[in-house]
């Protein structure tokens, strides 16, 4: 049997072979990209929800930011909170900033008991196109439109429509506050506000900014900017702007005075223990202020 | 016989007030007249709670040049200034009046004569037109002194009359041409005159024989005016397709019809100018058809602006029980109503009551790529992408695929086998590049 012919090709494309690999290694060299390894690093740890909560396309690109940054100053990844960013901070040896944990809220609370309906839409069920085509079912033409965009556009399953209420209802624990319903909401409702204790909650729950008269006859819990919260407030806490009052979370202390003074039930309290009598109203506001 | 070539549906005319003459419809009792029914900026309100008001007496006025004013539409005393929803869907102030008797301003001429000569000037013609109101009629509401002001450096040689009326049901400006045929026809003599052209075309459709035959004969009368029939096709009544039709120039995409020499005014308008020049009477009354197949007497009325939807539904017969929907316009490109209280406005051309059996919309089912849309789009766009673009919200791909060059005419929508809303979120999409290309504007 003759061998020869199979020693020639192995032989033959040995050579071939050999003189790719030599080629491929120069190009390799003259084009390689040095990486930081700490980027790779710093991805694994990351929730990989690339969902933009920070401000980035997607997790690798905020793992780039923060390897390439000096400090963590305006860069957090929400999803993760403060066990990633401070085991992200032991890999890169950088200090951690105490970043408070934000969830997503609504701005509205236009239930059809409180808010009538006057027309009916059966157009596309899209809140983008409702808000562009027309005032909305009802007569508030900045409430809820309830077609459920924000719900769409969460990544982590902390929303559902309520159909009783034609409202959406955000999960506090499944909240992240990467803000992609704050993005899709086509009519500004929902607001990122700081996460309390016990998720409590007091805020407007409404974005009317027209007068108070037109304001009430479109919703029963409208805000009528009447300042009443503003002065009961001792913290400096409430802002009325565009005949709308507005809680800045960071400087409530919880002290519940303002829900009860609010004529039209606007401001919600959420996750609070039912109120004891009138006389020991201070006592008590004082014991459950989660804050202080 | 001429149309335009590209795209293009025919649906049902159901012209069912073509041989109902113009009525007067009574005076309503109060009217709420919006600050803003016209394309541009809100003209600003120049009366006060309590003031006596006459008919045809201004009560807010244009603010810039492309604004228009309002008049009163009955002569009152001025309840309040408040906001109301208009038939675009969306809250803006509006002045309320009490009616009180019909006292016009004096300067209006109300007898039956119809002068012929014009005496006015260019510039004074369009002066009038600004001072008087005078909007476009078709619907689109745009401020005709500004159409009739050739900017320098361009040339007007042809003035178009759309008496085309491609949208089913509607007949206003049918019957307006043949009952008001010999003022529409001074009218657009008055429009030459202030753009300075000789020649004018009246485009009207095959389906409104007896209007062309009237206007025909007309039309030997007058110099330079030649009515033309077209082709049955919707949308023909829209400037660029109408352009291409009577005189085959093409407008290029995101330009002016003064770009191919042309200026289209609506018959509507036409009569309106007449009215403002000859008459010296504002605009604050146009025709409306009410109609509808439930609708039990269904017709045309001079209705005065700022009257509610209600009224002209009650002279037509009532709301039939089995309404669905309450359209301002025509069927195809008209807007549903959020109720029966909105006034109407100077672009309300008709009211059309739709069954609840033909009103409800289909279920969405996914594209198959049939490409009926391309094929209808007078445009020459690519609805079935647009749609997809606007719904994943890549508007800047949207833009370069000219989403603004939509005219929102909705044969893609009419066409659709899968019931997809292609004109809804074309709309969508339309007007967020528009407020995008706004934005980059002012930075």
């Amino acid at each position: 049997m003759d061998y020869t012919i199979i020693i020639i090709t192995v032989v033959s494309l040995g050579l071939l072979a050999l003189f790719a690999a030599v080629i491929l290694y120069f190009i390799a060299q003259k084009f390689k990209v040095f990486e930081d390894p700490r980027i790779d690093e710093v991805l694994e740890i990351l929730p990989a929800a690339n969902c933009g909560g920070c401000g980035f396309a997607g997790c690798r690109n905020f793992a780039e930011a923060i390897v390439k940054a000096e400090t963590f100053e305006g860069l957090n990844c929400p999803v993760g909170g403060a066990p990633i960013m401070g085991e992200a901070a032991r890999i890169l040896g950088k200090e951690t900033l105490v970043v408070d944990p934000l969830v997503a809220v609504l701005m509205c609370n236009g239930t059809p008991e409180h808010r009538a309906r006057t027309s009916v839409y059966d157009g596309v069920p899209d809140c983008r196109i409702a808000h562009n085509l027309y005032i909305g079912e009802t007569d508030c033409s900045y409430g809820c439109l309830g077609k459920g965009d924000c719900v769409r556009a969460c990544p982590f399953d902390a929303m559902y429509m309520n159909t009783e209420t034609g409202l959406p209802v955000i999960l506090d624990d499944k909240c992240v506050a990467c803000g992609k319903c704050v993005k899709a909401c086509p009519r500004n409702l929902i607001e990122l506000r700081k996460k309390a204790k016990k998720d409590r909650k007091i805020y407007v729950a409404c974005s009317n900014c027209d007068k108070g008269g037109p304001a009430r006859r479109a919703c029963k819990v409208a805000c009528i900017a009447c300042s009443k919260c503003v002065k009961v407030c001792k913290f400096d806490a409430i802002t009325i702007e565009n005949n709308l009052a507005y809680i800045d979370a960071f400087k409530c202390t919880f002290c519940r005075k303002c829900p009860t003074e609010c004529p039209t039930a606007s401001i919600l309290e959420i996750n609070f223990p039912p109120r004891k009598p009138a006389v020991e109203t201070e006592v008590e506001a004082a014991t459950v202020n989660p804050d202080v | 016989m001429k149309t335009f070539p590209t795209g293009g549906v025919h649906p049902p005319e159901n012209k069912l007030t073509a041989g109902a003459a113009i009525r007067q419809l009574p005076l309503p009792v109060n009217v709420a007249i919006p600050v803003s029914q016209h394309i541009g900026e809100p003209a600003v309100v120049v009366v006060n709670k309590g003031d006596r008001v006459k008919t045809g007496q201004v009560i807010a006025r244009s603010k810039g040049f492309v604004s228009s004013n309002i008049h009163s539409s009955v002569s009152g005393t001025i309840n309040k200034i408040d906001t109301i929803i208009d038939p675009t869907g969306f809250r803006q102030t509006a002045v309320f009046i009490d009616t009180e008797g019909d006292d016009w301003v004096e300067t209006i001429d109300r007898s039956d004569e119809i002068p012929v000569e014009v005496k006015l000037s260019s510039e004074e013609i369009i002066k009038k037109c600004q001072e008087s109101g005078i909007v476009g009629l078709g619907g689109a509401t745009f401020p005709s002194h500004v159409k009739l002001t050739v900017p320098a450096g361009k040339i007007c040689d042809t003035l178009i009359i759309n008496g085309a009326e491609c949208e089913p049901y509607l007949t206003s400006d049918h019957r307006l041409m043949l009952e008001r045929g010999k003022e529409i026809l001074i009218g657009t003599t008055i429009l030459m005159k202030a753009l300075k052209v000789s020649k004018a075309l009246i485009g009207i459709e095959n389906n409104k024989q007896d209007a062309i035959s009237h206007l025909s004969g007309l039309a030997k009368e007058f110099q330079g005016i030649k009515v033309q029939a077209l082709k049955i096709k919707y949308p023909q009544g829209a400037e660029k397709q109408l352009i291409k039709a009577l005189i085959n120039r093409e407008v290029p995409s995101g330009r002016l019809p003064l770009d191919v020499n042309a200026v289209v005014h609506n018959v509507g308008t036409a009569f309106a100018v007449y009215e403002a020049v000859q008459k010296n009477k504002p605009l604050f009354e146009r025709v409306v058809t009410i109609t509808g197949r439930s609708v039990s007497n269904p017709g045309n009325y001079f209705v005065r602006t700022g009257t509610p939807v209600r009224n002209l539904i009650e002279a037509a017969g009532g709301l039939p029980e089995d309404t669905g929907k309450v359209i301002s316009g025509g069927p195809m490109m008209g807007k549903a109503l959020p109720g029966i209280d909105v006034p109407v406005i100077k672009g309300t051309s008709g009211i059309v009551l739709i069954p609840r059996s033909e009103s409800e919309r289909t279920g969405i089912l996914p594209c198959i790529r049939c490409a009926k849309c391309v094929s209808v789009c007078p445009l020459n766009l690519e609805p079935y992408l647009l749609m997809a673009l606007s719904e994943k919200g890549e508007f800047e791909r949207a833009e370069r695929e000219r989403i603004t060059d939509c005219m929102e005419c909705g044969s893609c929508s009419y066409t659709c086998p899968a019931g997809r809303p292609l004109l809804d979120y074309i709309r969508l999409g339309k007007s967020t590049v528009i407020k995008m290309a706004r934005k980059r504007m002012a930075n």
